[in-house]
């Protein structure tokens, strides 16, 4: 199995409390990797270890390292905003920036000196396409992307996302604020995009993942009970918590 | 039960005395100064300077303490601004929000908030004196800009608090600075409330004669340079309603119609910003 991204012995305190402990896993490349677990179990702080957002959270230590292309991202020579352009977040709830659906596309190309006009109007439309958003938003690209539908934000947020060209797609329950349509829309997505990217995703769904995962992550009060391939994890569980979780004894 | 409803219709009663009183004190003070102040209202007063003999009831205006006023607010508020944003970004972008150094800086702004415009005053003619500086345009505008200052840096800090920490992530997330967020994302989402501030602190600026008493000086000709002392609406309505001339007197009242036509557009148009909806806001 080929991996980008290796994590190595982290650990992850919220003041006294560990919320990661010795987190050890190599995620593999171009497949659809789902974190799964109860909630407040670690999945979300796991994934914003991946891009370094858990630094802006209050009062948090984290030791251990993180391997992004050999990089260790936790190291000082690393540049955050080099890191975090490979490593593209689709967050709960999307958060469209306050500009309109043009310049929401634009905002990453722009930042990383894309500054030619015909230029970023063909990023645009080409991202908006492949988020699957084109067709609905090609006569207003200049309205607010607040005025979107919240499925159109998410697909907006996406296509925002891979227009910074990144390696890696962590999804943080993507779909959790979405209706139904819009969540099938997303996980469509993501099956076309493993293609092209890694895929991380946190879920609290456990059908999604059955759905779309090729790889689990079975997480349990911040350690990594069980992971390997999707059919090995959802259909032989060997861990005993894993099976509870599995067979929907806890959720 | 009963006594429940005569309480209930008591405080009722208790809470309407107060809100006439208080709509009625208003309403009172701005008819005696629209009436008070029209009659001695002319097209002069804004127009035309001192001219020597204004103060003992000759001809002229008070165009030099408008002109003044507004140089002092203006530069004031600029100044206030460039150095109240960076502070504002420091304590919403920069550090966490849960940072004790975020918390002094509060603290100290709500200090400063509280204190009295007359120590500013008498703070600025302290520093004039050791530099050897004497009162001018320059010397008002550092003086109101500081007295302004925590108005700003609190206005706009606590309109920052409101922006969601999952917009500020969205757009580190694409790989922008803490900076580039800040004037690119942040800004944008609360525009409205920078201008309100912006505007707040600028009617509190051309209002306050405590703090330009000693440091602005004086004078009846328009400034023309920084270092020119420079006269204010509010002096100005201090040195007319203290003369013995009965006819300077009455023009005091309509200097006071001019300043408060003034913050009342100010105020007005703050509102205004406040309510109105900003269309890229998430």
């Amino acid at each position: 199995m080929e991996s980008n991204i290796k994590v190595r012995n982290l650990n992850v305190f919220y003041g006294a409390t560990q919320a990661l402990k010795n987190i050890n896993l190599d995620i593999p490349n171009k497949q659809i990797t789902a974190i799964i677990g109860p909630s407040g179990c670690g999945k979300t702080t796991l994934l914003k270890c991946l891009n370094r957002l858990i630094e802006s959270t209050d009062e948090v230590n984290v030791t251990g390292q993180v391997y992004v292309d050999g990089e260790d991202i936790y190291s000082p020579k690393t540049e955050v905003t080099h890191l975090r352009k490979k490593m593209g977040l689709l967050s709960q709830k999307p958060y469209p920036l306050p500009m309109s659906i043009f310049d929401n596309v634009a905002y990453g190309p722009r930042l990383h000196g894309t500054t030619k006009k015909n230029e970023l109007k063909s990023i645009v439309e080409f991202y908006l396409k492949e988020a699957n958003l084109w067709d609905e938003v090609k006569d207003r690209l200049s309205s607010p992307a607040s005025k979107l539908s919240i499925g159109q934000q998410q697909r907006l947020c996406l296509a925002r996302g891979l227009a910074v060209q990144p390696l890696v797609i962590l999804g943080d329950e993507p779909t959790s604020a979405l209706d139904p349509q819009s969540s099938a829309y997303i996980e469509q997505m993501f099956l076309k995009l493993k293609a092209d990217y890694s895929i991380i995703l946190v879920t609290h769904i456990l059908r999604q993942a059955k759905r779309i995962a090729d790889y689990i992550v079975y997480m349990y009060d911040g350690e990594i009970i069980e992971h390997g391939e999707a059919s090995d994890v959802l259909n032989h569980p060997k861990h005993p918590k894993t099976i509870e979780y599995v067979s929907g004894v806890i959720s | 039960m009963k006594r429940k409803v005569i309480e209930e219709k008591f405080f009722l009663v208790l809470m309407i005395i107060s809100a006439t009183l208080i709509v009625s004190i208003i309403v009172l003070i701005l008819t005696s100064i629209i009436i008070k102040g029209f009659s001695s209202f002319n097209l002069a007063m804004v127009s035309q300077t001192p001219k020597g003999g204004y103060y003992l009831g000759k001809e002229g205006g008070i165009l030099n303490a408008i002109i003044g006023s507004f140089y002092i607010a203006g530069g004031a508020t600029a100044l206030a601004t460039a150095l109240g944003i960076p502070v504002v970004m420091l304590m919403n972008v920069y550090l966490k929000a849960d940072s004790k150094v975020s918390a002094v800086l509060r603290l100290c702004f709500d200090v400063l908030w509280g204190v009295p415009s007359i120590v500013y005053g008498a703070f600025g003619f302290t520093l004039m004196i050791f530099f050897g500086l004497k009162a001018s345009l320059i010397a008002g505008i550092i003086v109101v800009s500081i007295l302004i200052l925590p108005i700003i840096i609190r206005a706009i800090d606590e309109i920052s608090q409101t922006i969601p920490e999952g917009l500020f992530h969205a757009s580190l997330s694409l790989g922008a600075t803490k900076l580039e967020t800040g004037f690119k994302v942040n800004a944008k989402q609360i525009l409205p409330g920078i201008l309100t501030a912006v505007l707040m602190a600028f009617g509190r600026a051309i209002g306050d004669a405590a703090s330009v008493l000693f440091t602005a000086g004086y004078s009846d000709s328009i400034p023309t340079s920084l270092t020119d002392s420079a006269a204010t609406l509010p002096l100005t309505i201090f040195f007319q309603l203290s003369s013995p001339i009965k006819e300077v007197q009455d023009r005091a009242f309509a200097a006071v119609l001019i300043l408060t036509i003034i913050v009342l557009c100010i105020s007005l148009l703050s509102r205004l910003l406040t309510n109105r909806h900003n269309k890229y806001k998430i």
